[in-house]
């Protein structure tokens, strides 16, 4: 039978993700130092996990409400109050899901009809544009550049917009640039936002991480902005709990309602062990956040310091765990380097243009890894870069 | 008052060089070193231990929490009798408690009859000693922070988005 005749246009016309690639080809290699991952290097919290067990002991395995437990939709709606300055009711505007992935999608399935533009900065995370056209969208992507720190510009932004523009996506910070929006960046956008009625999906999943100028702004906070922003956060980074797969969206209740009959659908709830593992999270969590953040400052200083003395030019980022070296003038593309960096000294960085073409010339280097191999991994690649 | 980050990072690894510090303080080495130095001589920093598991290092001496009661002196409370009582090689630690007794002494001796000796013979005939009730340890699961059995979670992927 003739498969590629049975999957859908829309799936069979997203390619496959890059990071997938370069991960096969790490895969088989002894050895490897890898600044590559996506992830925080510490185990989850004991007591978050100590939470999660407890809960299993007592037998709490059953569905939950789908839009999640009360008790934690009404924390979400606390700490969300606290740490974004927007206030959301836990009975009408959060929406509990299986990470901030399953939440984009669901967005993005909710308020986008077939031929629909989405708008999105870039480089930026790999789902990004094949959730926009899993969900039969149109991916618009808006270049950002490291002169501009990687931050989102309203004059780039206007460039794009048609009337078929409905939806901008932000995430700051960014993965993989690790940039943050300034106040004023947002507000220009914002008010681009209100002139041309759009909605804001604004993935914040790295929020919490900012290392330089606190507090954090997100544009869901700015004058005029809740009503047309859907906030999307979750536990994976700032609480080092990935594979809990735990996120919400917080957003006008029309827009949560719509989001929840896919949810209830499609996924019904998020698993209940993460749904209270995320309570524990959040009544108790933030002195181990605070850790773990110093000690992502402590290692995201030496690694830009590493990668400015060995004469690679890197912009500061100012959140998230990922420094975005550029290596455009060794005179390769990124594939290219980090394929000869991985052959030459067994380091693995992503290459750039994983997180789209803007991305091309760049490195993902992810310092959520000990410091130790952080040390040795700028150690083999400054001889790498000698080596050129 | 917010703790100096080099001596967070001293306490979780006595181990690290002048140049590991410097890297992840954005110091340099001689800033460190000064820094390291002034801690020492004004005994912020008592020492730099290894943290060794004494079943697999072949270590089989014993150890004892006593928990001791004091009458208080008129002049300093507990500190002078408790000060004399620490001071002794076999005593690992010694701390004022609230709670039913006065202080708690961990001994530690070769076998358990080194250990009775010392309470019987040293400990409880100080001056100002009422009472003492021995403990002795069995079993150590965790101390200083650190879990004394290695626990190996599952790899994280190479590479993830």
């Amino acid at each position: 039978m003739d498969y590629s005749t049975k999957i859908s246009t829309q799936v069979a016309s997203v390619p496959r993700s890059g990071i997938r690639d370069f991960f096969e080809l790490v895969q088989g290699r002894e050895d490897v130092i890898s600044l590559g991952v996506g992830e925080p290097d510490f185990t989850t919290p004991w007591h978050i996990r100590e939470a999660a067990i407890y809960s299993l002991e007592k037998g709490q395995t059953s569905y939950t409400s789908n839009l999640g437990l009360v008790k934690l939709r009404k924390l979400i709606s606390g700490y969300v109050s606290d740490f974004f300055k927007v206030d959301y009711s836990a009975d009408t505007d959060v929406l509990v899901s299986v990470g901030v992935s399953e939440a984009i999608d669901l967005a993005l399935r909710a308020l986008i009809n077939p031929g629909d533009e989405v708008i999105f900065h870039e480089p930026c995370y790999v789902s990004y544009s094949p959730s926009i056209v899993m969900a039969h969208g149109v991916a618009v992507p808006v270049a950002t550049t490291k002169q501009d720190g990687f931050v989102l510009k309203a004059g780039a932004l206007e460039k794009v917009i048609t009337p078929k523009s409905r939806v901008l996506m932000l995430n700051f910070p960014t993965n993989p640039t690790g940039a943050i929006a300034p106040r004023e960046d947002l507000e220009e956008i914002a008010a681009l936002c209100i002139k041309h009625d759009l909605i804001v999906l604004t993935d914040e999943i790295y929020s919490e991480l900012i290392y330089d100028e606190e507090p954090h702004t997100s544009i869901a906070s700015l004058p005029g902005m809740k009503e047309r922003c859907i906030l999307l956060h979750g536990f994976s980074k700032a609480f080092a709990m990935t594979g809990f797969r735990l996120g919400y969206a917080c957003g006008p209740a029309p827009l949560v309602d719509a989001m929840m009959k896919i949810h209830q659908y499609s996924m019904l709830c998020a698993p209940m062990t993460s749904q209270v593992a995320a309570i524990e999270a959040l009544q108790n969590g933030a002195k181990a956040v605070a850790e773990m953040k110093e000690s992502y400052h402590q290692r995201r200083d030496y690694m830009v310091r590493r990668l400015q003395e060995m004469g690679i030019d890197c912009h500061l980022p100012g959140g998230a765990f990922y420094v975005f070296p550029d290596i455009r003038k060794f005179g390769m593309t990124s594939k290219d380097f980090a394929m000869r960096l991985l052959e030459a000294t067994n380091v693995a960085a992503v290459p750039g243009d994983a997180f789209g073409d803007s991305g091309e010339g760049f490195l993902r280097c992810c310092y959520a890894t000990s410091m130790e191999q952080i040390v040795e991994a700028m150690n083999r690649m400054e001889k790498f870069v000698i080596s050129l | 008052m917010a703790i100096d980050p080099l001596l967070k990072l001293l306490a979780q690894k006595a181990r690290y060089t002048h140049q590991e510090l410097a890297d992840l303080l954005s110091l340099n080495e001689a800033e460190v070193a000064a820094k390291m130095a002034d801690y020492e001589a004004n005994g912020t920093i008592l020492g730099y231990q290894t943290m060794v598991n004494p079943e697999l290092a072949g270590n089989t001496n014993v150890s004892a929490f006593i928990e001791v009661k004091l009458t208080p002196e008129r002049d300093g409370g507990f500190d002078r009798v408790a000060m004399r009582i620490a001071k002794f090689d076999q005593v690992d630690a010694c701390y004022l408690m609230s709670g039913g007794y006065d202080l708690n002494v961990v001994v530690t001796g070769a076998d358990l009859l080194e250990v009775a000796r010392f309470v019987s013979e040293k400990l409880s005939t100080i001056g100002g000693v009422i009472s003492t009730a021995t403990h002795f340890k069995l079993k150590t699961y965790k101390k200083n922070g650190l879990l004394f059995s290695v626990e190996e979670p599952e790899g994280r992927l190479s590479v993830a988005p």
